[in-house]
């Protein structure tokens, strides 16, 4: 799950460009495919993707602005995402949360100074029924602690 | 013969420990189905056995107790489906949910899949959409919408080309009906999708799934390739009739779950708004004919034509047809999907269904219908959950999520928070949601600093924001932020003086420090 720290090589923006080019809508899937394999979506691959669909680089800078998943530099070894929403402050997402972000010494959507984790908040993660939830690199948590992510994040 | 046993795939079944249950049992020797989840949360992961015939349970499930289900000594639930919460409910739409494997097109159709499809293959696309009409289907994302009617713009459109769009951004607190489905019983999704193309002429279907639902993406993906190999996509059941789909992956933006945004993110901009008219039933995905339907409601469609209009119309309360998966959810005993006919009273679903809080402290308040939705104090608890008796009482049922909160909740807390969240997910296309909702937030701060000259005036922006937004995010976060306020006027009275006080100087402090230092 962890990106991979290699410079993303042109050739390679160019083959996943062109898997999704004839997609109807090809933007989304091109930059989930960015992301996929550099762990963002790289500054080089800007030109290359206003090119191929024929717009300019500031919409595409608005596209991938827009929608918080997409990065623009790789996160930490450990992506954590937290839920803040209401079903999981009904059961204490709040204090979990901040005594999360303390113990790791991050703010929202920021990256521990040992590059181990990136701590994001998410809006639901459809576990309502078993929170606090939360997901660790893709993988999904129910009624987790404190001790239970920073331990997880940890290795 | 080696044991059959079930362990659910739901990501909630997951989440609490699922895969590590299941690998155990195969390393037991024992065969493993991986189930969609029952919706009995609290129990998951929910193991079963079959034993003489009879699916017998046991939660919650963990590694340790392996051996004990495997020899029969540890204790069980008893049948699964004798459950209470279980045997209460009505399951139409998720009949199967929990009961196959999601991934057995054998096991689909053994349950009554597909002889929905099989009759409307039957039937002429006026007949279609008429049968929709008749059964009272309505829009479950939460809008309410009567999906034959939406069926028959499009069914009537001239055009070359016409979409199915699936919306699966389900991203409303307290909801997870759209996730179970999905990865509960895909192919009913799926048939359902092929159902609405026969009736509006549409060949293409997207599926736009949230990138939050990792596990559904995967489910969804795999039932695709295995519908493509049964003929269920493709040329339809070797009909004249062709229909295929495509999962689209979501970022993260919760105003995709509006159509028009959505429609506007599938194509590949930002997801904005786009004012209405034009229809997306007229001028959809790539300015098309489309359909734009909630999981739930496509997912509902096969059962109607399996059923019968007639049959799905006779359960509900009044306009509100048919029935309702409610997902109990939050700070509750025994949280969970439970699909009913419209018509039970909140206060049935939150004490009796649900078992009220999971702390053991009084129930203060629920909200209904995701973070738009209002809050309904126990005063409110006798409303029937229905379209029309919740918005006769300034709420809204939304996806049906209802969300428990215990004594200790923050009202004020939970206000600010929706103002908040619509100022982080607004689109910004229209005024009342980007600037009100920042201007909400500080606002209600001002309230809880004691400021009560603030009340008239965040009354009087949610009127803005509810008359004035272009879509629900803007029109409808006025709903959690009056409903607080109107039922706990106490928590706004100022009593936070102390607090605010505090934050107040430790912010001053800061920005004189930010002074002294330029």
């Amino acid at each position: 799950m962890s990106p991979t720290a290699d410079p993303p090589e042109p050739t390679d923006i160019g083959v996943i460009i062109r898997d999704n080019l004839h997609l109807e809508g090809p933007l989304l899937p091109i930059l989930h495919g960015m992301q996929a394999a550099f762990g963002c979506v790289p500054d080089a691959a800007r030109a290359p993707i206003a090119q191929a669909l024929n717009i300019t680089e500031a919409e595409l800078h608005g596209v991938i602005s827009f929608y918080h998943d997409f990065r623009r530099e790789p996160a930490g070894k450990h992506v954590l995402k937290i839920c803040r929403a209401e079903a999981c402050q009904a059961v204490g997402a709040n204090a979990l949360s901040e005594e999360v972000l303390s113990r790791l010494g991050v703010n929202w959507h920021g990256t521990s100074s040992d590059g181990q984790v990136t701590v994001e908040p998410v809006f639901c993660l459809g576990l309502c029924a078993c929170g606090p939830a939360a997901m660790v690199n893709g993988q999904v948590r129910g009624r987790v602690t404190a001790d239970a992510l920073v331990a997880e994040v940890a290795q | 013969m080696s044991l059959k046993v079930w362990v659910p795939l739901d990501a909630a079944a997951k989440a609490m420990g699922a895969d590590a249950v299941a690998a155990a049992f195969e390393a037991a020797g024992a065969q493993v189905v991986r189930n969609g989840s029952r919706g009995m949360i609290w129990l998951e992961p929910l193991v079963e056995v079959e034993r003489d015939g009879v699916r017998v349970g046991y939660g919650p499930a963990s590694v340790a107790m392996v051996g004990a289900i495997i020899d029969g000594s540890a204790d069980s639930l008893g049948p699964v489906e004798d459950i209470p919460f279980y045997a209460k409910q009505n399951r139409l739409t998720f009949q199967r949910c929990g009961v196959i494997d999601p991934l057995s097109m054998a096991d689909y159709e053994a349950h009554g899949g597909l002889t929905g499809l099989r009759r409307a293959i039957g039937m002429s696309a006026e007949e279609i959409v008429t049968e929709v009409t008749d059964s009272g289907l309505r829009g479950r994302g939460g809008a309410g919408f009567p999906t034959g009617i939406k069926w028959e713009t499009v069914r009537r459109a001239d055009a070359g080309q016409k979409y199915i769009v699936c919306n699966a951004d389900e991203g409303d607190s307290g909801t997870f009906a759209d996730r179970m489905i999905m990865e509960g019983d895909p192919f009913c999704l799926i048939e359902g999708m092929v159902i609405a193309g026969l009736g509006v002429g549409a060949t293409k279907g997207y599926i736009y799934l949230r990138s939050e639902y990792p596990d559904a993406i995967d489910v969804m993906e795999a039932a695709i390739i295995i519908a493509k190999e049964n003929n269920l996509l493709g040329r339809v059941l070797h009909s004249s009739h062709e229909f295929d789909i495509e999962v689209r992956v979501g970022a993260g933006a919760y105003v995709c779950g509006e159509e028009t945004s959505l429609l506007n993110s599938l194509e590949g901009k930002r997801g904005v708004v786009r004012a209405k008219p034009p229809l997306p039933a007229l001028e959809g995905f790539l300015g098309r004919p489309t359909v734009v339907n909630n999981v739930i409601s496509l997912a509902t469609v096969p059962v109607v034509f399996e059923k019968g209009a007639e049959h799905y119309a006779s359960f509900g309360l009044g306009r509100s047809k048919g029935t309702m998966p409610i997902q109990i959810a939050g700070n509750v005993a025994r949280g969970g999907l439970f699909e009913t006919a419209f018509g039970m009273p909140l206060g049935e679903l939150v004490n009796d269904i649900g078992g009220g809080t999971a702390s053991g402290r009084p129930v203060k308040a629920v909200q209904v219908g995701g973070p738009l939705g209002a809050y309904f104090a126990p005063e409110k608890f006798d409303t029937p959950f229905a379209y029309e008796t919740f918005d006769g009482e300034g709420g809204l049922i939304g996806h049906a999520g209802v969300v428990i909160f215990d004594d200790t909740a923050d009202m004020l807390g939970l206000a600010r928070f929706a103002m908040e969240f619509c100022a982080i997910e607004s689109c910004g296309k229209c005024t009342p949601c980007r600037i009100g909702a920042r201007r909400g937030v500080e606002t209600i701060d001002r309230i809880g600093e004691g400021d009560v000259s603030a009340i008239p005036l965040l009354v009087d922006l949610c009127e803005t924001m509810k008359d004035g937004s272009l879509c629900a995010l803007g029109g409808f976060t006025p709903f959690p932020v009056m409903s607080a306020l109107e039922q706990f006027p106490e928590e706004f009275a100022g009593a936070r003086e102390e607090e605010f006080a505090g934050a107040r100087e430790a912010g001053a402090r800061e920005a004189g420090a930010r002074e002294a230092a330029e």
